[in-house]
């Protein structure tokens, strides 16, 4: 089929177009229809209570959950349910998680250096080179022999965004990754995810951190009941929430 | 109880007593080692999806954890034959010998890998890993290293289960000990000298397993000098 031009360009320069996702555990739908298109560089911030849809919507978009139907496309794949097909999808397609989940038999270097080894074929002194540079980027070039367990959860979780990183991904996705930590250590975890948007990483967060959605997110996206309620740039989104579900959120968050 | 305990008639049978212990040497390290691959292997196969395999693991490992390894060994030795699989005693209890460990130890590195959690799997396959490279980087290593003190203490056992086979006339330390006796009469010498050999061979396998344990999980290698 041929599409007009201007729709080649527009999936070209999206990293993400979602398009009506829907899924359904059992009897319960939570995904009701969610589309979304994210552009090269744009940070989108996920918000909306626990049971909205976020999380599972964000996990659908690396393979983790499969959709009961819609479209999605990400980093230049299209998802699949083929494991050859949806491997070569999460090498784009980092995504860190709430608990960190490194592996803990592995030092920090090595948890880092286990994809980019056994998945992309490197050889070890590259990896660990790569690795190195990781680590410092999220301010833990010094921690490359420690096991996590020798690590604060906020240590943790960035090296966990570090090994991330060391697969050059197109697309990184956050879920939740503060949600397991104390105030200070969360404060270490934001410091790198706002460096790396910075650095025109495109990302998608689900986050509580309202200040930082709004201070980081290019746009932020407010989910109710398995659909988008309400999106848009950051700063009018908190400034003049349209919709009074929003305002009802935003004023439990907030206070 | 004025017996005269008399060793000196033993020496006559070194030859026999050296040849058995490392018979039962062979045994142990055969039906250790052959039983641990037999067992990871089983115990990976009982994760995969599909209720085939699952199923197959789960009849193996209830034959050989229900019954007697005499009785096993008995089986293959005396009952194969009848099937027309016939097989010198030393095939023989070799092959009940793994597959008697292979069991025990599936049922051991099972409940290691259910241990790790699921969100384990998930980050491995976010990296973009195959479920071989996910099982061999990231399930068995935690898995085998909680499971490991369990899988010694299996493997002691079994060397010390090696004595079966001089019921079907197989030479290890037993059998060359039953033959010394009969011979000489001196029943309680014989006995005790061999279950002195079984201590010490104890205190090697558990040392060499040990060591092993050591040079493969570094992790617990930090904990023991994190302990000094």
């Amino acid at each position: 089929m041929l599409l007009p031009s201007h729709f080649h360009r527009e999936v070209n320069m999206s990293v993400v177009v979602a398009n009506d996702i829907r899924k359904s555990f059992g009897p319960l739908e939570v995904l009701k229809g969610v589309s979304l298109n994210v552009e090269a560089g744009e940070v989108i911030a996920l918000i909306g209570r626990s049971g909205s849809g976020k999380s599972t919507f964000l996990r659908c978009l690396n393979g983790l959950e499969t959709v009961d139907s819609g479209l999605i496309q990400i980093a230049g794949h299209a998802m699949s349910r083929k494991p050859a097909a949806l491997r070569e999808l999460r090498r784009d397609v980092g995504i860190v998680f709430q608990s960190y989940n490194l592996f803990p038999h592995l030092t920090a270097g090595e948890n880092i250096m286990l994809a980019p080894v056994q998945v992309k074929g490197e050889t070890k002194v590259a990896a660990r080179d790569e690795a190195q540079r990781c680590l410092s980027m999220v301010g833990l070039g010094d921690r490359f022999d420690a096991y996590p367990d020798m690590l604060s959860g906020g240590q943790q979780q960035r090296v966990a965004i570090a090994r991330s990183l060391a697969m050059r991904p197109k697309v990184l996705l956050f879920d939740e990754v503060t949600s397991a930590l104390d105030p200070e250590l969360t404060g270490e975890v934001l410091a790198v995810i706002e460096d790396l948007a910075r650095q025109g990483m495109t990302m998608l967060l689900v986050t509580h951190e309202m200040g930082f959605a709004r201070r980081v997110a290019d746009r932020t996206i407010f989910m109710k009941d398995g659909i988008i309620h309400e999106g848009g740039p950051s700063a009018e989104f908190f400034t003049n929430p349209r919709t009074p579900e929003l305002q009802a959120f935003l004023r439990s968050e907030i206070g | 109880m004025d017996y005269t305990f008399q060793f000196g008639l033993l020496l006559n049978y070194l030859p026999q007593f050296i040849s058995g212990f490392w018979l039962t040497m062979l045994l142990a390290f055969v039906g250790i080692f052959g039983g641990i691959a037999l067992g990871i292997g089983c115990a990976v196969a009982s994760t995969l999806p599909g209720w085939l395999p699952r199923f197959l693991v789960r009849c193996y490992v209830e034959a050989m954890r229900n019954t007697p390894l005499l009785v096993q060994i008995f089986v293959i030795f005396f009952g194969l034959p009848n099937i027309g699989v016939r097989m010198s005693p030393l095939a023989s209890v070799f092959i009940a010998l793994v597959l008697n460990n292979g069991g025990y130890i599936a049922e051991i590195v099972r409940g290691g890998i259910q241990s790790t959690h699921r969100s384990q799997v998930e980050a491995a396959e976010s990296l973009g890993m195959t479920y071989l490279q996910t099982l061999r980087f990231v399930i068995l290593p935690p898995a085998l290293e909680k499971v490991f003190t369990p899988i010694v203490s299996q493997c002691v056992l079994l060397m010390l289960s090696t004595s079966l086979v001089s019921a079907i006339g197989v030479e290890d330390l037993t059998g060359a000990a039953m033959i010394a006796s009969s011979e000489t009469f001196r029943t309680m010498e014989v006995y005790l000298m061999i279950a002195a050999v079984y201590v010490l061979m104890n205190f090697v396998f558990r040392a060499i397993l040990n060591l092993a344990g050591l040079l493969i999980f570094r992790r617990s290698r930090r904990n023991i000098f994190r302990g000094i």
